[in-house]
């Protein structure tokens, strides 16, 4: 069942591809502007640029979150998948798994901008792509569930930001300073403690957010 | 000895209750913020039998027809459907009930066949294309829902009924929206499921076609049970009691 | 039901004479009161016997009427203003930081009582989501509230007492920082609750919004830990000699009280709110003309 939740919203995705494509233009353009926050000396934009790449996928993430919900409350598909009957477990992680690997690809697609704005360049690939994919895990675990719930209410575009941004401090926080630190130099090898965080920021949301998703989604 | 005992135990196991509803609503209620959708509603269906529910706009058949397919859980009241208990066992439930709903379940970024295959993957059974074939939609399915007209998405709820291969239909304003031609495709499929055994709750503002079709009647107004009939205006009246099965028509 | 508010008044007296009474006379009386109970085992006492009094209060309490926690609430202003007036009067100024330490008589006890509050509201949150009875949703909401108004003044209390100390308002100290981060994810679930009309979705969401944001608590703690121990490393008086105790205990056991009167009296109010809300349908209204 897992695997028929995964296939339709790869499917799903895939139809509505020329969203995703918007908000990379959108987190690109939020690192372009994060820049001019700064001014243009380039030793500080290189400091922060970890700090800018988070901020512009955490922005960019709400976006996807939100809209992952949109094809569903259109004309209440998941409550059709669910009278099915479809496991609601099955559908939350169909779903997180579809958002993450979005936002990896998101998050992915932003580095080359952030290397030629920022001049943040690494040869450590693997590396920022497994921050990237913990990171951006640990987005879109609690943020599937979190825009589960703010579909379904007036002044959806507020309340998933209010929710899901505290939430996300510790994983936000061990992103940047593991990205950073791979970027600007890592002498005693710190990030693998920060990336150890990040998976067991992942670990916890990604099995609490299953359990409490069916509670959320069912009347 | 034992093998006797065990052998007639057997037997009186098999034997069918015939006495059992498929559905026993006892005092549902269901409200909508400060808002009463349905108050006090209670009613039996016999198993393979097929009941028009009739009412006016907002007298609340929408709200049962959700509440007995669990979309919504009932605030007050419990209905045990097929011997599963509405609320507790909501699983058991939704595999015997196929609803059709004012929602057209349906996502409207991919085509009438993807709608079905999604569905038939969570069921595990195949027999898209049979459906589509039913619903006339063979010869469009595979355009983008998008692109449907309301007739056309309501075809399509209706090809994903029947795959669901329901014991208890429950189809919310079937007419709704379609053409001559869907009226009858609709008059043939009650029909069908009705051979089949299924159990039919149609609500209808198309009393006299409904009436072709049922065994029994509900009348709903203002969210509760009218005793009576169309013919008699419900208006003035008290309510008396609840009846226990729906009015023979 | 009726036997739970004098078992919590006695619980509580318990915790006060371990933890208060046998301090202020040693230093005051120079009376032994101990009854031979050794220090710290009267400490543990004095903590298992408060949090045991709270939870008897709150769990016992049917939310009918607001008799209750107004005796509690007197009671703890009378420890609060006692407290103060150790605090500001008699105690000692403190041999460091001088007369700005007498900032922590008050702000020990809202951290300890803000984030009992989450704790309470998390409780609540788990029961909610077991069974749904309406009142644990409105203690929940109750403690909510109590518990982003004390984060709230532990942030302005926080900045007061950094300004002098470190010469800025806001310190990256993980206890600090992770209070402010309570406090907005907190504050994100009464907005989320005020978005929500049907009251069993309200209290359904509300408690898996709490859960989720308890859970982050102790992460939220050590990623700020780690995070800011590569800049510098700040300490707050943890140790507190003798003479600071008596103000910051009678501080503390007001502040609990006050914290759960609180609780109990916007509890009622959420209550009676969804009392409203979850009436029972009118009689009779087939056949009036609409």
């Amino acid at each position: 069942m897992l695997i028929a939740a995964l296939r339709k919203e790869l499917l799903l995705q895939w139809r509505t591809r020329a969203q995703l494509m918007a908000v990379f233009v959108f987190g690109a353009s939020a690192l372009l502007l994060f820049s001019f926050a700064v001014g243009p000396n380039a030793e500080i934009l290189r400091q922060f640029s970890a700090g800018f790449l988070w901020l512009g996928l955490l922005l960019s993430s709400t976006l996807t979150l939100a809209e992952s919900f949109h094809a569903e409350m259109e004309n209440r598909a998941l409550e059709g998948l669910l009278l099915l009957p479809a496991n609601p477990r099955a559908l939350y992680y169909g779903k997180a798994i579809a958002n993450w690997l979005q936002l990896v690809l998101l998050g992915s697609a932003l580095v080359p901008v952030m290397v030629i704005l920022y001049d943040a360049g690494t040869l450590r690939l693997g590396s920022l792509l497994l921050v990237i994919a913990l990171g951006t895990a640990g987005l879109s675990a609690p943020g599937t569930l979190y825009a589960a719930m703010t579909a379904q209410v007036r002044s959806k575009q507020t309340l998933l930001p209010l929710l899901l941004f505290p939430l996300i401090v510790p994983a936000l926080l061990a992103s940047v300073k593991a990205t950073s630190l791979i970027v600007l130099g890592d002498p005693m090898n710190q990030s693998a403690a920060w990336i150890k965080l990040l998976i067991a920021f992942d670990a916890i949301y990604w099995s609490l957010c299953g359990l409490l998703f069916g509670r959320v989604v069912e009347d | 000895m034992m093998t006797n005992t065990s052998a007639s135990l057997r037997i009186c196991g098999m034997i069918p209750p015939v006495t059992e509803p498929a559905i026993d609503a006892k005092n549902l209620a269901r409200r909508y913020g400060r808002r009463w959708a349905l108050v006090d509603v209670s009613f039996t269906v016999p198993a393979g039998s097929v009941l028009m529910v009739a009412g006016r706009n907002g007298s609340g058949k929408s709200t049962l027809f959700r509440t007995l397919a669990t979309a919504i859980r009932p605030d007050l009241g419990s209905a045990s459907v097929l011997g599963f208990d509405l609320v507790r066992d909501r699983y058991d439930v939704r595999k015997a009930v196929a609803l059709l709903s004012h929602q057209t379940y349906l996502y409207e970024s991919l085509t009438a066949r993807e709608n079905l295959t999604i569905a038939a993957r969570f069921l595990g059974t195949g027999g898209v294309d049979a459906a589509l074939e039913r619903v006339n939609l063979a010869a469009r399915a595979d355009d983008v829902v998008a692109t449907f007209s309301a007739g056309m998405r309501k075809r399509l709820s209706f090809a994903r009924v029947l795959m669901q291969e329901p014991k208890i239909a429950l189809l919310d304003e079937p007419y709704g929206q379609l053409d001559p031609e869907g009226f009858a495709l609709v008059d043939e499929v009650v029909r069908e499921l009705k051979a089949r055994g299924t159990t039919v709750l149609m609500a209808t503002h198309q009393v006299e076609r409904g009436t072709g079709l049922a065994d029994a009647a509900l009348f709903l107004e203002a969210g509760r049970v009218v005793p009576g009939n169309a013919a008699v205006p419900a208006a003035g009246r008290r309510q008396a009691s609840r009846p226990e099965a729906g009015v023979p028509c | 039901m009726n036997r739970a508010f004098p078992l919590g008044i006695a619980l509580l007296a318990v915790a006060v004479y371990c933890g208060l009474i046998v301090t202020a006379g040693e230093q005051y009386l120079h009376a032994d009161l101990s009854l031979g109970i050794p220090s710290g085992v009267r400490t543990l006492i004095a903590f298992l016997a408060g949090l045991a009094a709270v939870s008897i209060f709150l769990g016992g309490d049917d939310l009918s009427d607001s008799s209750k926690p107004k005796i509690l609430l007197g009671i703890g202003v009378a420890f609060i203003l006692a407290g103060s007036y150790f605090g500001l009067f008699v105690a000692p100024p403190e041999q460091f930081m001088g007369e700005t330490q007498r900032i922590m008589y008050v702000h020990v006890p809202t951290a300890w009582s803000a984030l009992l509050a989450m704790t309470i509201a998390f409780v609540c949150a788990v029961v909610f989501l077991f069974r749904t009875d309406f009142k644990w949703d409105a203690r929940m909401e109750g403690s909510i509230e109590t518990g982003v108004v004390f984060a709230f003044l532990l942030c302005c209390q926080g900045a007061i007492w950094a300004k002098p100390t470190w010469g800025v308002w806001w310190d990256w100290d993980p206890r600090l920082t992770t209070t402010a981060v309570l406090l907005f994810a907190f504050l994100g679930i009464l907005a989320l609750r005020k978005f929500v009309d049907d009251p069993v979705k309200r209290g359904i969401w509300s408690a898996v919004a709490t859960i989720i944001a308890f859970v982050d608590v102790p992460i939220v703690y050590f990623s700020v830990k780690w995070w800011n121990s590569l800049h510098q490393q700040q300490s707050s008086p943890d140790t507190v000699s003798k003479p600071f105790w008596i103000p910051l205990r009678a501080n503390a056991f007001g502040i609990l009280l006050l914290m759960t009167a609180f609780i109990m009296l916007r509890a009622r109010i959420s209550a009676l709110r969804l009392e409203h809300e979850l009436a029972p349908p009118p009689l009779e209204t087939v056949g009036e003309p609409a």
